[in-house]
């Protein structure tokens, strides 16, 4: 008999039930909560005079309204300037409050979006099922969790019963082989296999990531790389347990402490896939390959390498893809076969649970350091994924990095990765952004997104439209 | 949750692939906190010419006459054809809310986004996934016929032209019991009390670690 694969360890030591229709029920160690796609949650609770199972699996913090100026966020609640924002927020307040659910609000210093808390806060473990109403929660598959974006009814149904009522997935691998180039990143790498299989390629697929290039990333860029599984279709991406992961959970707040901790860590080494596990899909990809990405249309996968050019809907043989190409480059006001290169740009977002951790911010500052933002560039601004990360950050003196280079210095928060706070791309406007979602209108009614790594971003703001990193990096050991 | 058995209603193409669920309800109406009235507001970027927003009079603003939505002969559809990937992206419940809203009760597709799909079925839609040939073909014929209705029946899993011939369609057997029956699934969940708790208890004896929240 073949060995299992992860997915199938965490599948198996969560299934509480399995029904004879196919379905089965999987237990939930936690949820995450923010004001979102809660609120019609916990009325339903309400309505049916339901209790939580366990308060005490959830955790909750506002993330996706919260205004990032300092102006707005050193009032508080008070301070948010749009009164439907402040309602949701709100109410999320007073239903943790009334059902008692830790909550981390916007005036603590721990609050941030939900996907940095939760691994940070070590509310995040390794072999935990992990859900959230929000389709970002792959991030967490960086730490070994089963961990996937529910709708609010399921919210609700987590709340209630502490399970889902699931099918099991089939097993993807997706093994990058190799070693990286220097400049190039975890977010190159989860866009390139975006590129490859597509934003379809991974539905049905509980996706895991493995082979040399993805065992040498950090934590932070792993999570990277499983944030963006939901963009290959793939509602839960994974990584194996090794020290790297163990070392990373050490001391965090939430995370078992001594005696606890050294049982849990033996326990988490055994999470990863078996040698003789069987997987229904393996794509191989060549780490050494992968050059710096940046999409060029709606839809992640419409992603070129950045010495590459805006393809062609008439060389495109299939009617079908040629026709979304067509749709892309009119709402992108981009012509065929335009270099990436001489795509000039407007904004630039550096942020969102994709890109928003110290390494990134690391990474964008030592980028931007000694220059100054391009003349073009209207707005270029930088938004911590969390309290704790800003105040790193600050620590370090990054905020003067990019103070100094002409970046805006923001409070945490989801920002204009979604832009339902004020921050938000205006109509027509090209942004080099790090977040995950290049769809119409994601950033801003009528605005148009590249996705890129945060170094890329931070060399696109300096020179104004798109740069291959390398050479700034290049660049810059030759002159010190 | 409400019930579903047989469907006629009025198909409407939206011939794009991937659609998100941005597409479908952009994210300023997500500030709701209430799971009814999106359904004003389905696929505003696309069928309004400006920027809606959640406290706008919807009467009163420019329609995109181009948009499939708005053309005279789709008024009142219930069933929409869809392409592939359709209803990926972000997870918010709010994108089959608003179709729901709107009157959609079926969506036809080659594939769906996990997420997505799973939702419909929360909110009594049914989604429905046929071959690609197969969806093509209904494209063709709503495109040739004004007022092109299809029936759809869940207790025997076809689809029914104008014309008379059939389309068997296949659905997971849990779900299709929960549709038929507009069962709450939190309810038959807590039918497994017992066992959820049994497992609880061993799990936390196993990994005491996951059962605290405070170090």
């Amino acid at each position: 008999m073949a060995g299992k694969t992860l997915y199938d360890k965490l599948w198996d030591s969560h299934l509480v039930k399995q029904r004879d229709d196919g379905t089965a029920l999987i237990y939930i160690d936690r949820q995450l909560i923010h004001e979102v796609t809660s609120p019609q949650a916990f009325e339903g609770l309400r309505l049916a005079k339901r209790k939580p199972w366990r308060a005490d699996a959830n955790l909750a913090t506002p993330d996706h309204n919260i205004p990032t100026t300092k102006a707005e966020r050193s009032r508080g609640l008070e301070g948010i300037m749009d009164p439907v924002s402040r309602i949701q927020v709100k109410t999320l307040d007073d239903n943790c409050k009334s059902f008692g659910i830790t909550e981390l609000d916007m005036n603590d210093i721990r609050q941030g979006i939900v996907h940095v808390v939760g691994p940070e806060q070590g509310a995040t473990l390794p072999g935990m099922t992990i859900v959230c109403g929000d389709s970002h929660t792959s991030t967490h598959g960086a730490l070994g969790a089963l961990a996937h974006g529910i709708g609010t009814s399921e919210v609700e149904h987590v709340m209630a019963t502490q399970c889902l009522i699931q099918r099991k997935m089939k097993n993807m691998l997706v093994r990058v082989d190799g070693n990286l180039n220097p400049g190039v990143t975890a977010k190159d790498i989860v866009l390139a296999i975006i590129g490859e299989i597509g934003t379809a390629g991974g539905t049905g697929y509980t996706i895991e990531f493995g082979g040399d290039a993805i065992q040498s990333l950090s934590i932070e860029g792993r999570m990277t790389v499983c944030n963006m599984a939901i963009e290959a279709g793939a509602r839960a991406g994974l990584i194996g347990v090794d020290e790297t992961t163990i070392d990373y959970m050490r001391g965090r707040p939430f995370a078992p402490q001594g005696e606890m901790f050294d049982k849990a860590a033996e326990a988490w080494r055994d999470l990863v896939s078996d040698a003789d596990a069987e997987f229904d899909r393996v794509v191989v990809i060549d780490a050494a390959d992968i050059i710096p990405q940046v999409t060029w249309g709606t839809s992640p996968e419409m992603v070129a390498p950045v010495t590459g050019e805006v393809p062609d809907p008439d060389a495109e043989t299939n009617a079908g893809k040629a026709e979304n190409i067509r749709q892309a480059l009119k709402y992108m006001g981009l012509t065929p076969k335009t270099a990436i290169r001489d795509i000039e740009l407007q904004y630039v977002f550096i942020g969102s649970c994709t890109n928003s951790r110290i390494e990134d911010l690391r990474a964008a500052a030592a980028v931007v350091k000694g220059h100054k933002v391009a003349a073009n560039i209207e707005l270029a601004m930088v938004v911590p994924g969390s309290g704790l990360v800003k105040k790193q950050a600050e620590e370090e003196g990054l905020d003067k990095i990019f103070l100094e280079a002409g970046l805006e210095w923001r409070e945490p928060g989801c920002s204009m990765c979604l832009a339902m706070n004020a921050d938000q791309l205006p109509m027509g406007k090209h942004c080099a952004s790090t977040s995950n979602r290049n769809f119409e209108g994601r950033q801003g009614f009528g605005g148009r997104t590249h996705l890129v790594s945060p170094a890329m971003a931070a060399a696109a703001a300096i020179h104004g439209r798109f740069v291959d990193v390398r050479d700034m990096l290049l660049e810059k050991a030759a002159t010190h | 949750m409400k019930e579903f058995n047989v469907h006629t209603g009025i198909a409407m193409p939206l011939d794009r692939a991937n659609v998100d669920t941005d597409f479908i309800i952009p994210k300023q109406f997500l500030k709701s906190i209430k799971r009814s009235g999106f359904g004003v507001n389905l696929f505003d970027e696309h069928r309004y010419l400006d920027k809606g927003e959640p406290d706008a009079d919807n009467s009163k603003r420019p329609i995109n006459q181009d948009f499939v939505l708005n053309q005279p002969r789709y008024e009142g559809a219930s069933v929409l054809l869809a392409r592939d990937n359709f209803g990926c992206g972000s997870s918010r419940e709010h994108a089959p809310w608003a179709l729901d809203d709107y009157g959609f009760r079926v969506i036809i597709a080659p594939s769906f986004a996990d997420i997505f799909f799973n939702n419909c079925f929360k909110n009594g839609i049914l989604p429905i996934v046929l071959d690609a040939e197969t969806v093509d073909s209904l494209f063709k014929d709503v495109a040739a016929n004004e007022g092109y209705k299809l029936t759809v029946d869940l207790p025997s899993q076809k689809i029914t032209r104008p014309d008379g011939s059939t389309i068997d369609f296949e659905v997971d057997a849990f779900r299709k019991h929960c549709l038929l029956n507009g069962l709450d699934d939190i309810g038959l969940t807590l039918e497994d009390a017992d066992a959820i708790k049994t497992f609880e208890n061993q799990w936390r004896e196993k990994s005491p670690w996951y059962f605290q929240l405070n170090g």
